[in-house]
C-alpha cells in the first residue's frame, strides 16, 4: 500500500505539503478563491466558448501579445507583494523584534520575487509588446511561425503557473533567484523548492528560446517591400539585437538547469561540493546566460524609448546609424562581461581587470543612445504625455544607476560592495527604470493601437510620478545602507547598527510605488469605462511616424489589407506630409493561420511533466512528456494549417464590418 | 488563390522554415558547446575513480563512428533520391539510414551499460557525470532523429512527395548531418584526447 502511494504521489505527502506559515496560507487561499471567482464568472456569463475560440486557441500575434501582457500584469502584483513583505520585514525585524515572517519564508520570498520579476514580469511585458507591435511595424501579417508563437506563450504560462503552485504545495526555493550550488544541491536544499525553480524556468526558458528564433525569422524574412534593414524602425532593430542574444544565451540556461536537475534528481556530480563537482562552473554558466539576459530585457525598452521620443518631439530620431551601431556593440560586449558578477571568486587580478574594463566599455554605446535621445528632443516640439514622463524618469535614474555600475566595474571597489544592498540598489535602478519604465511607456503609447482607445493621460501621469518618486525614496536608502555594510537578503539585524530609520524610509518608498501600481489599475478601469471618450482621435492618436499607425486601431485580423511598400524610415509620417494616398485597393485573398489548441496543450502537458519531476511522480513525467510530443507531431504533420480569407470578406471588413 | 499565388506562398513558407530550422540548429550547437565546456572543465575531476585513459576503448568507438558517418552518407543518398522524386529509392535509403542509426544507438547503450557495470556510472565522479551527459545528449538527439525518420517514412508512403513532405525531409537531413558533426567533436575531444595521458 505504502509503495503504491509512493508510486502515485512520489514524495508528495498531503499532510506535509500545505503551507503552515499564516502569510503563505493566506496568499494561497486568496489565490484559490480568485481562481474560483474567475471560473464562476466565466460560467455565469457563459463566456467559456468565447474564451476558448477567441483567446486560448488563437494563433494571432495581437491576441497572444495581449495575453502576455495580462500574465505579466498579474505577476507584477505578485512580485510587488513579495517586495512589500521584504521591506516590511527589514523595517521591523530589529533587535528583539522578529518581523512578520520566519527566516525560511523570507528566503522563499526573496527568491520568488527575483524569479517572478525577471522571468514572468519583465520577459512577459517584453514579449507582449514585441508580439503586438513588431509585425505591424514591418508591414507583415503575422510572425513567421504563428503556432510556435502560441506554444511559446503557453510554455511561459506553464512556468508561471508552476511557480504559483509552489506557494500552495510544497514551498518555493529558498536559494535565491539564481540558486547557486552547493546551497541549491539536494544535500543542503532537500525539499522541492529548488526543483520548482528549475522546472518552471526550464519550460518558460524553452518558450523564450522558441520566441527568439521566431522573431529573428520574422524580422529577417517578412519585412514589407522597400523596407531595407536601414529603413527599419528603431524598435525593430532593438528587438533584432535582443532576439539575437536570446538564441545565443538561452541554450546555456537550458543546459545549466538540466545539469543542476541531474545533480539533484539522479546524483551526478556537476556542481556538488564532493565527488569531483565544481560549483563555480555553475556560477560561470548561469551568468554566461544571465548577463546577456539583462540586455535582452533592456534593448527592446530602449527601442520603445526611441519610438516614443521621436513621436513626441515631432522629429526624426537623431543619429539613427549610431543607434544601430550602439545596439550591436551592446549585443557583442554583453557576452564578454559575465565574470563581473563574481570578481570575488578569486580568478586573479589579470582576469578581473579584463572583465572590469570590458564592463566599463558597455557604458559607451549606452551613453551614445542616451545622448541621441536627448538630441532628438533638442529643438523638437515636445509634448509631455505620460510616455515622455516615463522617459524622463528613465534618463535621470538610469544614468545614475549606470554610473554606480561603472563604479562597481572596478574590481577593487566591487570587493567592498559585493553582495551588499548597494548592488541591490544598482540593479534595481537598471531594471526598474531601464526595463519597466520602458515597457510602461510602450504600453501607454501602443495601448490605443491594440484596443482602439487611449489610457487616461491624467491618471497615467500621476502613476508615473508615484513610480519615480517612490523609486527614489525606496532605493536611495539602500545605496547608503550598502555602503554602511548591510548585506543583501538579511532577515534580521542588530539595533545597535542604526540601520532601522533608513529601512523604514525604504519601506515608505515601496508604499509609494504601490500607490503607483494602484493608480495604473485605476487608469485601466477608468479608461475602459470612458472608452467612448478615450477613443478619439481613433486611428492615429499620437500623430505617429511608423507603419503600425498606417492601419486601423485596432488592426484587422490580417493587419494590412494591402501589404504596404516603404520608401522612407518614417514611412507613415512621410505619407502624411506628402499627402500620398495608397492607390485604389485591389484586394487579393489572404492566408491566415488556423486556430489550434495544440499550443495550449503542449504548454500544459509540459507543465504536468515538470510537476512530475518536482515531486518524483515518474508516471506523470512519462505521460506528460509523451503526450506533449504526440500533440506536437500531430500538429506539425497537418498540411493545412492555414485558411483563406476571400476578397469579398476583406472588402467587407475594410468597409467597417466586424470580423466574426 | 490561383496557382501562381499558391506556388509563391509555398516558396515563402519554405524559405522561412528553412532559415528558422538553421537558427534552431545553431541554438542546439550552443547547448552542446555548454556541455563541451563543462566536460572540459570537469575532465580531470575523477574523484580517485577511473579516468578516460583506463575506460575508453578506441577501436570500439571507431566502429561507432564509422556506423554513424555511413548513416550520414546514406541519408545524403536518400535526399538525392527525394530530389529526383524516386519513391522506392528514397524509402530504401532512409530505411538503411535508420538501421545504421539504430546500430549506433545499440553500440552506445552497450558501452554505457558496460561502464555502469564496472562501477563507472554517472554518479561516480564529476568527469563521468559530464561524460555521460554530453554523450547521452547526443544519443538522445539520435533517438529524436530516428522517431522523426519513422514519421517521415509513414508520411512519404501516405502522401508521396508533397511540398510539405519534401520540406520536412530536407530539414531532417540537416538535423542528421548536424548530429554527425557533433559526433566528430565528441570523438576527437572526448575519446581521442581522453586516452592521452593527462
Amino acid at each position: 500500500m505504502n509503495n503504491f502511494m509512493q508510486m502515485i504521489f512520489g514524495r508528495l505527502q498531503l499532510t506535509e505539503a500545505f503551507p503552515r506559515e499564516p502569510v503563505t496560507a493566506f496568499a494561497a487561499v486568496g489565490m484559490i478563491m480568485t481562481g474560483f471567482l474567475v471560473i464562476g464568472a466565466l460560467t455565469y456569463f457563459k463566456k467559456w466558448r468565447w474564451l476558448w475560440k477567441e483567446w486560448l486557441t488563437t494563433t494571432n500575434h495581437k491576441r497572444i501579445g495581449v495575453m502576455y501582457l495580462a500574465v505579466a500584469g498579474i505577476m507584477l502584483v505578485r512580485g510587488l507583494a513579495d517586495a512589500l513583505m521584504m521591506r516590511t520585514q527589514q523595517a521591523t525585524s530589529v533587535g528583539s523584534a522578529h518581523g512578520i515572517v520566519s527566516t525560511d519564508t523570507f528566503q522563499q520570498v526573496f527568491s520568488a520575487h527575483g524569479t517572478i520579476m525577471i522571468f514572468f514580469v519583465a520577459m512577459g511585458f517584453m514579449f507582449g509588446l514585441i508580439n503586438l507591435i513588431l509585425p505591424l511595424q514591418i508591414g507583415s501579417r503575422d510572425v513567421a511561425f504563428p503556432f510556435m508563437n502560441a506554444t511559446s506563450f503557453w510554455l511561459f504560462t506553464g512556468g508561471m503557473i508552476l511557480v504559483n503552485v509552489s506557494l500552495m504545495l510544497g514551498g518555493f526555493s529558498s536559494a535565491g533567484w539564481l540558486a547557486y550550488p552547493p546551497l541549491s544541491e539536494s544535500q543542503y536544499s532537500p525539499g522541492v523548492g529548488v526543483d520548482y525553480w528549475i522546472w518552471s524556468l526550464q519550460i518558460a526558458g524553452i518558450g523564450s528560446l522558441l520566441s527568439g528564433v521566431n522573431f529573428l525569422v520574422t524580422i529577417l524574412k517578412m519585412r514589407c517591400p522597400g523596407m531595407t534593414l536601414m529603413k527599419m524602425p528603431m524598435f525593430v532593430w532593438s528587438v533584432f539585437g535582443a532576439m539575437t542574444l536570446v538564441v545565443f544565451a538561452f541554450p546555456i540556461l537550458t543546459a545549466t538547469l538540466a545539469m543542476l536537475a541531474l545533480d539533484r534528481t539522479f546524483g551526478t556530480h556537476f556542481f556538488t561540493s564532493g565527488g569531483g563537482g565544481n560549483a563555480m562552473m555553475y556560477v560561470n554558466l548561469i551568468w554566461a546566460w544571465g548577463h546577456p539576459e539583462v540586455y535582452i530585457l533592456v534593448l527592446p525598452a530602449f527601442g520603445v524609448f526611441s519610438e516614443v521620443v521621436a513621436t513626441f518631439s515631432r522629429k526624426r530620431l537623431f543619429g539613427y546609424t549610431s543607434m544601430v551601431v550602439a545596439i550591436w556593440l551592446i549585443v557583442l560586449l554583453s557576452f564578454t562581461v559575465w565574470l563581473h558578477h563574481f570578481f570575488t571568486m578569486g580568478a586573479g587580478a589579470d582576469v578581473n581587470a579584463v572583465f572590469g574594463i570590458a564592463t566599463m566599455l558597455i557604458s559607451i554605446p549606452t551613453g551614445v543612445k542616451i545622448f541621441n535621445w536627448l538630441f532628438t528632443m533638442y529643438r523638437g516640439r515636445i509634448r509631455f504625455t505620460s510616455p515622455m514622463i516615463w522617459f524622463l524618469g528613465f534618463v535621470f535614474l538610469f544614468t545614475l544607476g549606470g554610473v554606480a555600475g561603472v563604479l562597481m566595474a572596478v574590481p577593487a571597489i566591487d570587493f567592498q560592495v559585493h553582495n551588499s544592498l548597494f548592488l541591490v540598489a544598482h540593479f534595481h535602478t537598471m531594471i526598474i527604470s531601464g526595463v519597466l519604465f520602458g515597457y510602461f511607456a510602450g504600453l501607454t503609447y501602443w495601448f490605443p493601437k491594440v484596443f482602439g482607445f487611449r489610457l487616461s493621460e491624467k491618471i497615467g501621469r500621476y502613476a508615473a510620478w508615484c513610480w519615480i518618486v517612490g523609486f527614489v525614496v525606496a532605493f536611495t536608502p539602500l545605496y547608503i545602507l550598502g555602503l554602511m555594510g548591510a548585506t543583501r537578503r538579511l532577515d534580521h539585524y542588530s539595533a545597535s547598527l542604526g540601520w532601522q530609520p533608513l529601512f523604514i524610509v525604504a519601506g515608505i518608498g515601496v508604499g509609494i510605488i504601490c500607490v503607483g501600481v494602484g493608480l495604473q489599475v485605476l487608469q485601466l478601469l477608468v479608461s475602459i469605462i470612458l472608452r467612448a471618450r478615450q477613443g478619439k482621435p481613433l486611428n492615429d492618436p499620437w500623430d505617429g511616424r511608423t507603419l503600425e499607425w498606417a492601419t486601423t486601431s485596432p488592426p484587422p485580423v490580417y493587419n494590412f489589407a494591402i501589404i504596404p511598400t516603404v520608401t522612407s524610415r518614417d514611412e507613415f509620417w512621410e505619407q502624411k506630409q506628402t499627402k500620398r494616398r495608397p492607390a485604389k485597393p485591389m484586394y487579393q485573398p489572404i492566408m491566415l493561420p488556423k486556430n489550434t489548441p495544440a499550443g495550449l496543450l503542449i504548454g500544459m502537458l509540459a507543465m504536468a511533466a515538470a510537476f512530475g519531476f518536482v515531486w518524483h511522480m515518474w508516471w506523470l513525467v512519462v505521460i506528460g512528456a509523451l503526450s506533449a510530443i504526440i500533440v506536437l507531431i500531430a500538429q506539425s504533420a497537418r498540411d493545412e494549417q492555414e485558411t483563406e480569407l476571400s476578397v469579398e470578406t476583406i472588402a467587407r471588413i475594410e468597409a467597417g464590418e466586424k470580423y466574426a | 488563390m490561383n496557382n501562381e499565388a499558391l506556388i509563391l506562398h509555398e516558396q515563402t513558407v519554405h524559405t522561412k522554415t528553412n532559415f528558422g530550422f538553421w537558427l534552431y540548429v545553431m541554438t542546439d550547437c550552443i547547448l552542446f558547446a555548454s556541455l563541451f565546456a563543462t566536460y572540459a572543465a570537469l575532465r580531470g575531476n575523477t574523484a580517485d575513480g577511473p579516468s578516460g585513459q583506463t575506460l575508453f576503448d578506441l577501436p570500439y568507438v571507431l566502429a561507432e563512428t564509422l556506423v554513424l558517418l555511413t548513416s550520414s552518407f546514406t541519408c545524403g543518398l536518400a535526399i538525392l533520391a527525394t530530389n529526383r522524386q524516386h519513391k522506392t529509392q528514397a524509402i530504401s535509403w532512409f530505411a538503411v539510414t535508420m538501421v545504421l542509426g539504430l546500430s549506433f544507438l545499440a553500440l552506445e547503450v552497450n558501452e554505457f551499460a558496460h561502464l555502469a557495470q564496472i562501477g563507472a556510472g554517472w554518479q561516480r565522479s564529476g568527469f563521468l557525470s559530464a561524460y555521460f551527459t554530453l554523450v547521452g545528449t547526443h544519443g538522445l538527439h539520435i533517438v529524436v532523429g530516428l522517431v522523426w525518420m519513422t514519421i517521415m517514412l509513414y508520411q512519404l508512403l501516405q502522401r508521396g512527395f508533397t511540398a510539405g513532405v519534401r520540406r520536412r525531409l530536407s530539414l531532417l537531413s540537416i538535423f542528421w548531418h548536424f548530429l554527425d558533426v557533433i559526433w566528430i567533436f565528441i570523438f576527437s575531444i572526448v575519446y581521442l584526447l581522453g586516452v592521452l595521458p593527462s
